[in-house]
């Protein structure tokens, strides 16, 4: 008989009041009585619409199942079929707009916590099973992977688990892209990250840090002299964007992937750390994004007493995730909605004092669909901060496409590809994630890295014929 | 990880070493810089390539102790490695077609310097070399410069070696004396830079800069190492760090470069009071 319950199993949390003082984990996931009560929440649909919702279709229903039975390992490798970074997917995919959106149960009730199970289900194995990777029969041929992050993990593991050998390069010196630079130790911790890089390995990827490709080695260099078959490019959107206002460049003013890179790579909110990191009073992010509530929360960690959101249109306009929103305001974030920046005010010794703003009130929908926010008259005001990050987005950084003659990208950088396969203007050379779209979700770039994994070994494929 | 093959004593706050890196010294070229790491809670720093060989996968840098990391290096030994050692990053040098150059250095900024002055001297162009240092004790890298330079200039601020003043002085002297340059290249700390494009701005001679922000990534990600140049926002890392001193706000640059300040001072005493225990 399948649990009826119109609410799903609450997921156990630290009390706001505590975890807005440290940096570990804030949601504490299911015990395994609360993931059995949740999958018999499913109703195991014919039509199955929750895994139409999943950029890579997991086999949702199968896999949930086998956790109403308590038998997690056999849900987890139902999952991998799939995914290759469940532990991270159930943690960070906006799920209320893709599995859980399309769930039944949604229609009356709330729908089937699929991305906890899914967090459960990858913890569970991550914890309790210790099993030796699978050995595949190599093939023999050579694919490279320019960028570690979710689409270039999901692309490695794919090709891998199909006998390439696969390396990857990444620039930093550590692999997991936004995972380990951009998403907090709070949302996503480093371990678990650590632990799906190490699996990867275990099947045989090679990760080679600080290859800085275009600079170190350029892709034709790649191809040419280092006999790769065919490439991936999976170097994702890292360029940030500034608002160009007056005091942009005085001290305490960050740009989001600095300030997240500071706290989340160089570990800056230890102490004794070597890299220094601003604790700044009073705070203000510029943003509404995901990235704006990870910089926000991170700040507030950080010490700050006020720490505002300053966002240009308005609260139902918000592209960050409904549940980072909640969570940011619990922990006592301030939202200041329909405010935009006009100017940076500094001290004597250039330090930031405060941001000048302005109301304003939402317009006629623009191209994007939502309404235009338009500047009210008369209403500027100004906020006494020590610190502003700018959280506006990010678009794909040039040096690949500047330093790779024939590679065709958009005016705003991202690389062009066709949809279907993830090939670029080059031959053997496919692009997938946030290198493509601009700045998206992790499940996205994962979805990406599926499609070119595919296409690369049917173009290997071909050719050997 | 990255052995260092040799280490040297310049002077006594100045150290060179070289650093087993084949990939950075295969593409490395003048003007660019390299991103370190010395251990695996350790910060990532900027440090210019001194020098490089292509054949035995060398790169050489010259760095001089003023904080915790430089402080930590500079405790590391022949045989020992770093953790990560990243590049060659940012633009090389434009040095084809010049002439006739002044090249400024001073202090550590030499490091910088040399490699470009050598280059210079390679490609067959009338090579003057300015090089500026507090006293005598600090000078390095005199006799590398002499060779590559074809008139040479040693200036120290107390007088103690070469003539007693500052870089610009011997700038100035030799701008007086009529002499032509198509280009002057300046790399020093950043005040002295400020004042070798305030000088040649008078004479109107175009003047490059070798810019050293602050870094974290040194690919373009972050913006922490920003700048302003003609009234534009660049990135040091990816833009530069060479650019036009006549265009750089070089006053904003000054402030930018305090931001960590009280930080660093901190982070120096406590890595100088580690080593004083471990010597116990």
């Amino acid at each position: 008989m399948p649990n009826m319950s119109l609410k799903r199993n609450e997921m156990p949390t630290q009390p706001a009041c505590e975890r807005n003082k440290n940096f570990k984990e804030v949601a504490l996931g299911y015990s395994a009585e609360q993931a059995i009560d949740e999958a018999q929440r499913c109703l195991h649909c014919k039509h199955k619409p929750c895994v139409s919702g999943c950029p890579v279709n997991i086999h949702i229903p199968d896999f949930i199942a086998k956790v109403a039975e308590g038998k997690f390992e056999e849900a987890y490798q139902i999952i991998t079929e799939s995914s290759s970074l469940p532990a991270v997917c159930g943690r960070v995919c906006p799920q209320e707009t893709q599995c859980e959106q399309k769930c039944v149960r949604g229609l009356r009730g709330e729908s089937v916590a699929i991305g906890r199970l899914e967090r459960f289900v990858a913890d569970y194995h991550n914890e309790n099973i210790k099993t030796a990777a699978k050995a595949v029969q190599k093939n023999g041929h050579k694919v490279a992977i320019i960028g570690s992050g979710p689409s270039g993990l999901t692309c490695a593991g794919d090709l891998a688990k199909k006998g390439y050998d696969v390396t990857i390069f990444e620039a930093l010196h550590l692999a997991g892209g936004v995972l380990v630079y951009g998403i907090p130790e709070f949302r996503l911790p480093k371990s678990i990250v650590q632990k799906e890089i190490d699996t990867l390995k275990e099947i045989g990827v090679k990760v080679e840090t600080n290859m800085v490709i275009g600079k170190v080695i350029s892709i034709d260099e790649l191809l040419d002299e280092y006999h790769f078959e065919a490439i991936f490019i999976g170097s994702g959107a890292g360029l940030p964007r500034f608002m160009n206002i007056p005091g942009e460049n005085l001290n305490g003013v960050y740009s989001a992937n600095e300030f997240l890179t500071r706290v989340n790579l160089m570990k800056a909110y230890k102490d004794h750390n070597d890299t220094p990191i601003q604790h700044a009073k009073k705070v203000a992010v510029v943003g509404g994004g995901n990235v704006a509530m990870d910089a926000a929360r991170s700040a507030k960690r950080l010490g700050a007493e006020e720490v505002y959101i300053i966002y240009r249109r308005s609260e139902a306009e918000l592209p960050a995730r409904h549940e980072e929103v909640e969570h940011a305001k619990e922990e006592g974030i301030i939202f200041k909605f329909l405010t935009n920046p006009i100017e940076i005010l500094g001290d004597e010794h250039k330090f930031v004092r405060g941001i000048k703003c302005v109301e304003m009130e939402l317009g006629e929908p623009d191209e994007s669909g939502r309404r235009r926010p338009i500047e009210k008259k008369d209403s500027q005001f100004t906020i006494d901060v020590d610190s502003v990050i700018m959280a506006i987005g990010t678009s794909p950084n040039p040096l690949i496409k500047s330093t790779t003659k024939g590679l065709e990208t958009q005016r705003w950088g991202g690389i062009i590809i066709d949809e279907a396969t993830g090939a670029t203007s080059r031959e053997g050379v496919y692009a997938g994630g946030d290198a493509v779209t601009g700045a998206a979700t992790v499940i996205l770039a994962m979805g990406a890295g599926k499609t070119a994994a595919k296409a690369i070994d049917e173009y290997i494929q071909s050719k050997k014929k | 990880m990255y052995k260092i093959l040799k280490k040297k004593i310049l002077n006594p706050t100045v150290t060179l070493m070289e650093i087993d890196a084949p990939f950075v010294a295969k593409k490395a070229e003048p003007g660019q810089f390299i991103i370190l790491r010395v251990d695996k809670d350790g910060e990532r720093i900027p440090l210019t390539v001194a020098d490089f060989d292509r054949e035995k996968g060398i790169v050489t840098i010259i760095f001089q102790v003023v904080g915790a990391t430089t402080e930590k290096l500079n405790h590391l030994n022949e045989g020992d490695s770093i953790c990560d050692f990243v590049g060659p990053l940012g633009v090389p040098s434009h040095v084809e077609g010049l002439k006739k150059v002044a090249v400024v250095g001073g202090g550590v900024g030499c490091a910088i310097a040399y490699p470009i002055a050598k280059k210079l001297h390679q490609l067959g162009a009338n090579v003057h070399s300015i090089v500026g240092f507090r006293n005598k004790d600090l000078v390095i890298l005199e006799d590398e410069f002499k060779v590559a330079s074809d008139a040479f200039f040693m200036m120290t601020d107390d007088g103690s070696y070469g003539k007693k003043g500052l870089v610009t002085d011997a700038l100035r002297e030799l701008l007086e004396n009529g002499e032509q340059y198509d280009e002057v290249i300046a790399i020093g700390p950043l005040v002295m830079m400020k004042f070798v494009c305030k000088l040649t701005k008078e004479y109107n001679i175009k003047t490059i800069v070798s810019m050293n922000p602050i870094m974290i990534d040194g690919t373009g990600m972050c913006g922490c190492c920003r700048l302003t140049v003609g009234g534009k926002v660049k990135f040091a890392c990816v833009d530069g760090p060479d650019f036009d001193g006549h265009e750089v706000d070089f006053d904003e640059s000054i402030e930018r470069a305090k931001m960590y300040q009280p930080f660093e001072r901190k982070a120096h005493e406590e890595v100088c009071n580690l080593f004083k225990k471990e010597v116990h």
